[in-house]
């Protein structure tokens, strides 16, 4: 499983992680040997086996709806490196996308 | 932009989001409400701080249910959680908890009517997800504000065939998905405030053609009218850009409702690339067949069955049928109406008439009127059991609106009953016809259109209040003497 150097780039982009031009060849390496890895897989014959989805042979619990967390807002911002009537900052987003 | 000729025709497929009405979020107890000051609803979870897990909210399983019984459709049982992986800053996590492969809700489907007749349209999938906050771009020194109050607020993403093909059939459909959720109460269906969010996938092709033409994603229209808009928009201008030789380019658009166009969204390089994955902190949804039965039990009475039932019990008309059964509310006021008035077709007349007018008026919805259900159907049994006329029961009705008074009272204290003694409408008529020699001459001489003349001469005497019928008949004998 061959990955280009524009793939790897798009990856890396995707996940936000910068990563060094020096860097490429051998990541590429680790990420085609994982890739290996899931090839491999496909040997094996799933015809009778059904999709999981989660390890744990279990169903979902649920809860009641109700209101049960308090406004933490002020102890909760305070995480936050810059914040202003209530709001967390963060640099511009352009208008309009999602 | 000019018009497009009869060759084309548009695909048309809609997204729907609903904002669910639960008190508290999809995965966290924070509360749902509206209108709350910023960040004040928003909790660990809602912030994935490190370290907390959702918790699945039991009642959206139960909407999901209800609203995938209302569109016929299969639910899925086991149902997944997947991660839709994306950074925007309103996004806490850097992915949205949805749904991928097995939607709770697949194969469904729901009949519209528009002026053309009736259509069937597929419904691909509904699933659950989480919302977003909100950014808020107004100046703080260059930043943007995030709100993160809606993160995490369940929504249901309905997903249609692309079986849509004029804009006045998405705008039915989309109707039809709005009445549905208010009936079955998941949501108020608030388009204005978003909790009713409508994406619409457009492309054109040439009547005939086979393939698909490239389409585009228009966003953020926010009411029925602007869907249409949209829509129409969108088609003519790809048409245009066909016919003048250039290409669709696949995009998002954004919808200006000022401008009446759309307009293209700056692309993100990579942006369709969400690579899903299940969601490893969610286990998958076995729904018991006990469960959906129970939530089954609940099930409403829907506008399709109620505006039949119009048709078969009151004996209204498809149409009188069809504008009462689509909102919820409106059906109910009226059932209490005729309820009490006993009188289906007097009483849709009037709940679609006076009253309907007096809320436009005034910018208020049925629940607010100032007139109860109780007291229009008072009036209109009165004017049933011949107390008043028509006519004065529309002044009543005015009373009522700015006084709140009883109907019998402003009856009572007003002296308005209806005149129904024959010998009192006869002395009227005479009076009226000794004061107008010239067209009683006039009118036995051939000018029968003056019979109208002396029905608003009687009428105006009496006040308004003389049976309208008898002094039709009393008129008629004495003129004809």
């Amino acid at each position: 499983m061959a990955l280009s150097d524009q793939e790897l780039k798009e990856i890396a982009y995707l996940a936000r992680i910068s990563v060094k031009e020096e860097s490429l060849p051998s990541l590429k390496k680790e990420l085609e040997d994982i890739l290996g890895l899931f090839k491999q897989l496909d040997e094996a014959n799933t015809s009778e086996v059904n999709a999981m989805s989660h390890p744990l042979d279990l169903s979902q619990p649920t809860r009641k709806d109700e209101v049960t967390e308090e406004d933490l807002r002020d102890e909760l911002l305070k995480n936050a490196p810059s914040v202003k009537s209530g709001l967390f900052l963060v640099p511009k987003v352009i208008d309009g996308e999602n | 932009m000019k018009n497009y000729s009869e060759n084309w025709e548009a695909v048309i497929g809609l997204e729907i989001h609903v904002q669910l009405s639960t008190k508290s979020k999809l995965f966290s107890g924070a509360s749902t409400d509206f209108g709350a000051l910023p960040n004040t609803q928003a909790c660990n979870i809602d912030l994935a701080m490190p370290g907390v897990l959702p918790v699945l909210n039991e009642e959206v399983l139960k909407m999901a249910v209800k609203l995938g019984k209302a569109l016929n459709a299969e639910i899925n049982s086991p149902t997944s959680f997947a991660r839709k992986n994306y950074f925007y800053p309103d996004s806490p996590k850097g992915y949205q908890i949805s749904q991928m492969d097995k939607p709770i809700v697949e194969n469904g489907y729901l009949d519209i009517e528009t002026e053309n007749g009736g259509k069937r349209i597929g419904v691909t999938r509904a699933h659950l997800e989480e919302d977003a906050g909100k950014s808020l771009h107004d100046d703080f020194e260059g930043q943007s504000g995030i709100d993160l109050n809606r993160a995490g607020t369940p929504l249901l993403e309905i997903v249609s065939e692309p079986e849509i093909n004029t804009p006045e059939e998405a705008v039915a459909y989309l109707k039809s998905i709005h009445s549905i959720i208010r009936y079955l109460e998941i949501s108020d269906g608030n388009m204005a405030e978003g909790s009713m969010r409508c994406d619409a996938n457009v492309s054109v092709r040439k009547i005939g053609e086979e393939k698909l033409g490239t389409r585009t994603e228009t966003k953020n229209v926010n009411s029925f009218r602007f869907v249409e808009k949209a829509i129409q928009y969108e088609i003519e201008r790809q048409i245009h850009e066909i016919e003048s030789g250039n290409k669709i380019t696949q995009e998002t658009r954004l919808y200006d409702s000022q401008a009446n166009t759309t307009r293209p969204m700056r692309s993100k390089e990579f942006a369709n690339d969400y690579r899903y994955f299940p969601e490893p902190d969610l286990l998958p949804v076995n729904l018991e067949k006990e469960f959906i039965e129970e939530v089954l039990a609940t099930m409403p009475e829907m506008p399709t069955e109620k505006k039949e039932r119009f048709v078969s019990e009151f004996s209204l008309s498809q149409y009188d049928a069809d504008l009462l059964a689509a909102d919820k509310d409106i059906a109910e006021f009226f059932e209490e109406v005729t309820k009490v008035s006993n009188s289906p077709k007097l009483s849709a007349n009037w709940i679609m008439g006076e009253l309907s007018a007096e809320l436009n008026n005034e910018n208020l919805n049925i629940k607010e009127s100032k007139v109860s259900s109780n007291k229009l159907g008072q009036l209109i049994s009165r004017i049933e059991d011949g107390t008043i006329s028509g006519k004065i029961a529309k002044d009543i009705f005015e009373k009522i609106w700015t006084t709140g008074k009883e109907v019998d009272d402003i009856i009572k204290e007003e002296g308005l009953e209806q005149v129904t003694d024959d010998k009192e409408i006869e002395l009227m008529i005479d009076e009226v016809i000794e004061n107008n020699p010239q067209q009683l001459e006039q009118y036995r001489s051939g000018k029968d259109r003056l019979f109208g003349f002396f029905v608003g001469q009687v009428m105006k005497a009496s006040q308004g209040k003389a049976n309208p019928k008898q002094v039709n008949d009393i008129l008629k004998s004495k003129l004809e003497k």
